[in-house]
């Protein structure tokens, strides 16, 4: 087998120097009636990489990537360019198959990444701190409301209703379970200014989200007032970074904790994950973060250096009063997202966030012509919901059928919410052209005949 | 001699300074095509202040991290024996099979119709975890272990729920488990009750079962344990906790040792993680993306998060709501369907194998351990009698009165062009050194290896204390101040 070394000569001196007569000797301690006699049943064996790579080609080649078709989906992950260097780069073996940088000795390459991403990711969401990534946005926003509920001691949480339902499923089954009673307002097109009247003196935070599910983007400054009135903390939650290319970031509307989906820069669809969690806040709260941080240091010789820091949080040292249980970050895809906020810089950053609102502005428009569509989302960056006159599952389904990925159903994300099983959520981003803009409307358009 | 340069280059290894301070806002590395200057639909919320966020040309970049990767060990470079890590060779044809547009380039809620063979992957490798451990079902959203962890705890939380037992709390951890362990039941909301370990290594099976109680919910366990050997009284174990109304949480951490050769739910297990990036190579690109997939028991399969993928003969489908056959689900972990990206090199890792070889991975994994464990029980301490599973543990006994520490020998490791081992893990043991070479180190890796280690080991006992003093001498960073670093954070660079 290729990537065993081992042939049965050293394997036959090895045993001979442990100074057992076979293998399974080492494995008695196995229970005898569990021990398996051979290989386990029903599975193939082992294959070339020839044959792997036909057998998983076919099941790739059953799928229909986002570049061939014209592409509108989002809600949470977006299509964007990833310059080839990203990828270049993050394949690296010194990057790729290295470990947790526990050594600092020799792991400044991931350390000092870590630090410029933890850098970059403060000073785009304009917050104090970053630390140095989380699994995903919607694990980041579970852990900021336990965050939340740790720092105010209080156990109360409002959700607006522009929360992505994904993201607030993550969030209540984590709460849920340690006692946090949470407040879950209907969603609502508009819906984050709602939440201002629920706000109490047992309000741990509120969870409000901008640019919000549904697009919409909205100043969070006065309920981030708000709460620190009642002595609540906001949490600010977002699905597409690329906004805060062009609109104001979430830290200069005074929100305490923010939190969201990094995908967008460096890293791919992929169906959905590995993605990458940013999370930034307070520097008052830096001792009540979860996930690893990055730090700063001097090594003997008095040069600057960097370490993982603060661990005194985590679970390797405080157990089960560890401020999260999280052990792994999402370090190769953080590395992905600095390298190319590298190669972008505030410069390109906003380049391609202008492509991608007028994109979005080109396509609602478009949208808003056809006869029955309704552009919900006034206010947005890359992103608007609109009002089909049919079920928007079927319509998008027929566009899928006509070789157009047309947006997402709000019902695929919440089926429950009443009044909007017509809802399509429709992104655009610096990807989408003038074409696939008109191919959207005559699949759209096709799509309704009949239904106007 | 020692020559100071006036760069601070040091021949291959070049200066890395911070992207910060060469980098320029007035540049950038990408070219876009040109906005066409439209009215915003903003409503007044244009970001007013600049990021300050400096750009590095594509030339510029490239070196920036081709010079910082520079400065990082890693397993293509030599062996990494971290224990509980499986630091095991990453596969490039796993990578090459990500990276095809039709699993990397598809959106998490595209028409099912369109995914059809991202779907058939999924289930696909849910069915390899299936067979591989006999278990009922597979949760495959977690995001890394610790995750799979909660999610198993969930369900657990979630089964004494349906049967009206919302009062029991308590979860039975020893002391030996990763920390993970009773951090992920605290969050799931159960009160962690330590178990004594026997002097053999093993969970005290008297103080277990004197510690459950009508309150016990569960318990966890690692097997093979933290300390790298088989509980062997498992079945016991699962017996007591089922018989008190309890369920077993096993930590699949150390699955390497065993996959292949022994089937969990054989051995009375409720739920597992598998971490994909151990046992199925999955890369840990320097601290993740991981991935936990959890497999589940009948007790619990119904319990099981959305989403999951089903056969229903017309196609695969996914479960995405809780209701119909889902309706007991605990809920969500995460937005959309987990780790996809792993998902595809783990079944491409799978694939390579097959069963047979999966079997011949646990069995040279095991090999190589106790190789190193018979190659220096007579310089170094080993912890416990016996042979061990995939890791070898080794206490601080040998190094007494020499004066150096774990740390110290670890970091003279690094000199010697090796990764350190685990240290100071599992907390059983004192000064702990724990190394799991994997099976993917060759016989004439293992054996630099073991001359390294015999050769610190003397030198240690024969009071030849340079090579510890201040280690690493040769690494491009000498020893850091991690309590400067705590005691002062600085976590990101000054505007």
């Amino acid at each position: 087998m290729r990537y065993l070394p081992l042939n049965d000569d050293d394997r036959k001196s090895m045993l001979e120097t442990i100074g057992v007569s076979n293998i399974d000797e080492l494995f008695k301690d196995i229970p005898e009636s569990a021990r398996l006699d051979g290989p386990v049943r029903d599975l193939p064996l082992v294959q070339s990489e020839m044959a792997v790579a036909r057998a998983l080609g076919k099941m790739a080649g059953k799928n229909i990537p986002a570049a061939n078709v014209p592409f509108f989906c989002g809600a949470g992950a977006y299509k964007h360019h990833v310059p080839a260097t990203v990828d270049h780069i993050i394949q690296r073996s010194e990057f790729l198959t290295s470990y947790t940088p526990y050594q600092p000795e020799i792991a400044q390459g991931t350390l000092q990444s870590l630090f410029e991403f933890q850098t970059q990711v403060a000073r785009l969401l304009d917050c104090d701190v970053a630390n140095a990534s989380m699994y995903d946005g919607s694990t980041a926003c579970a852990e900021a409301v336990v965050m939340a509920a740790r720092v105010t001691k209080r156990k109360k949480v409002i959700f607006s209703g522009g929360i992505h339902p994904h993201y607030f499923a993550a969030a209540h089954i984590l709460a849920d379970n340690i006692g946090i009673e949470i407040v879950a307002l209907d969603p609502a097109i508009d819906g984050e200014k709602a939440v201002t009247q629920h706000i109490d003196n047992e309000t741990a935070a509120v969870v409000v989200s901008c640019p919000n599910v549904f697009g919409t983007i909205t100043d969070l400054s006065e309920i981030a007032a708000a709460a620190t009135e009642k002595g609540a903390l906001s949490i600010g939650v977002f699905t597409e970074v690329m906004a805060f290319g062009l609109i104001e970031p979430l830290g200069a509307m005074g929100i305490d904790i923010v939190v969201g989906e990094g995908q967008s820069i460096g890293n791919a669809l992929n169906f959905g994950g590995p993605y990458v969690g940013l999370f930034a806040t307070r520097e008052k709260f830096i001792r009540q973060m979860p996930g690893r941080l990055a730090g700063q240091t001097v090594d003997l010789d008095g040069n600057r250096g960097f370490v993982l820091t603060l661990s005194t949080r985590e679970q390797h040292i405080r157990r089960e009063k560890a401020t999260s249980n999280i052990c792994t970050n999402s370090g190769l895809c953080a590395l992905a997202f600095t390298i190319h906020m590298t190669l972008l810089g505030e410069k390109g950053l906003e380049q391609t966030a202008i492509l991608n609102h007028e994109a979005a502005i080109k396509t609602a428009k478009a949208l808003g012509a056809i006869v029955g569509v309704e552009v919900l989302t006034k206010n947005f960056f890359n992103e608007i919901a609109v009002k089909l006159p049919v079920n928007a599952t079927e319509v998008v389904q027929k566009m899928a059928d006509a070789g157009v990925l047309g947006g997402v159903p709000f019902s695929r994300l919440n089926k429950d919410a009443q009044g909007f099983e017509n809802v399509l959520l429709i992104a655009a981003t610096e990807v989408t052209t003038d074409d696939d803009i008109a191919e959207l409307v005559t699949a759209l358009t096709n799509a309704l005949k009949g239904a106007i | 001699m020692t020559i100071e340069t006036f760069t601070g280059a040091k021949a291959l290894l070049q200066k890395t300074e911070l992207l910060f301070e060469y980098g320029s806002v007035d540049k950038t590395g990408i070219d876009t095509a040109k906005p066409e200057g439209l009215a915003d639909s903003l409503g007044g919320l244009k970001r007013k202040a600049k990021p300050k966020l400096p750009a590095l040309t594509e030339p510029e970049a490239m070196r920036h991290y081709i010079r910082l990767s520079q400065r990082n060990y890693a397993i293509d470079l030599g062996m990494f024996p971290l224990g509980s890590c499986t630091m095991k060779h990453n596969p490039r044809l796993n990578e090459a099979m990500a990276r095809l547009p039709g699993f990397s380039d598809i959106h998490p809620l595209q028409p099912q119709s369109t995914v059809q063979g991202a779907l058939e992957l999924i289930n696909s490798l849910s069915d390899w975890l299936l067979k591989l451990t006999g278990m009922k079902a597979v949760a495959m959203s977690p995001k890394a272990g610790a995750h799979g962890e909660l999610c198993g705890m969930l369900a657990i939380r979630a089964a004494l729920d349906a049967r009206g037992l919302q009062a029991r709390k308590k979860v039975l951890v020893p002391k030996s488990a990763h920390g993970t362990n009773p951090a992920t039941a605290a969050q799931a909301g159960f009160e962690v009750v330590e178990v004594a370990q026997t002097a053999d290594g093993r969970v005290d099976v008297d103080d277990f079962k004197a510690k459950i109680t009508e309150d016990t919910a569960a318990c966890m366990i690692t097997n093979p344990n933290t300390c790298g050997l088989f509980e062997h009284q498992i079945k016991e174990i699962a017996d007591l906790i089922h018989a008190a109304g309890g369920y077993f949480y096993c930590d699949g951490a150390n699955f390497n040792a065993i996959v292949g050769k022994v089937r969990v739910a054989d051995l009375g297990v409720d739920a597992m993680h598998i971490n994909l990036h151990k046992t199925f190579s999955t890369p840990h690109g320097g601290g993740g993306p991981g991935s936990g997939p959890v497999v589940l028991s009948a007790a619990l399969a119904p319990f099981a998060p959305v989403p999951w993928v089903v056969n229903d003969g017309d196609g695969f489908k996914l479960i995405e709501h809780k209701e119909g056959e889902a309706s007991q689900a605990f809920g969500r972990m995460v937005a959309f369907q987990g780790q996809m990206g792993m998902y595809v090199r783990a079944l491409s890792y799978m694939m390579s194998h097959g069963a047979d070889g999966l079997k011949q991975v646990s069995e040279d994994a095991v090999l190589n351990a106790n190789y190193i464990l018979a190659s220096l029980k007579d310089v170094m301490t080993p912890a416990f009698d016996g042979y061990c599973m995939h890791e070898a543990l080794f206490d601080d006994e040998f190094l007494e009165g020499t004066g150096v520490t774990t740390l110290d020998f670890a970091k003279a490791m690094i000199d010697e062009g090796f990764h350190p081992m685990t240290m100071y893990f599992p907390l059983v043991v004192h000064g702990a050194m724990l190394i799991e070479p994997t099976e993917t180190e060759s016989k004439h890796t293992l054996d630099d290896f073991i001359k390294s280690m015999r050769g610190l080991a003397e030198a240690a006992k024969s009071n030849d204390k340079s090579r510890f003093d201040h280690a690493p001498h040769l690494a491009p960073s000498k020893r850091l101040d991690e309590t400067l670093a705590a005691r002062k954070p600085i976590l990101k660079m000054a505007d």
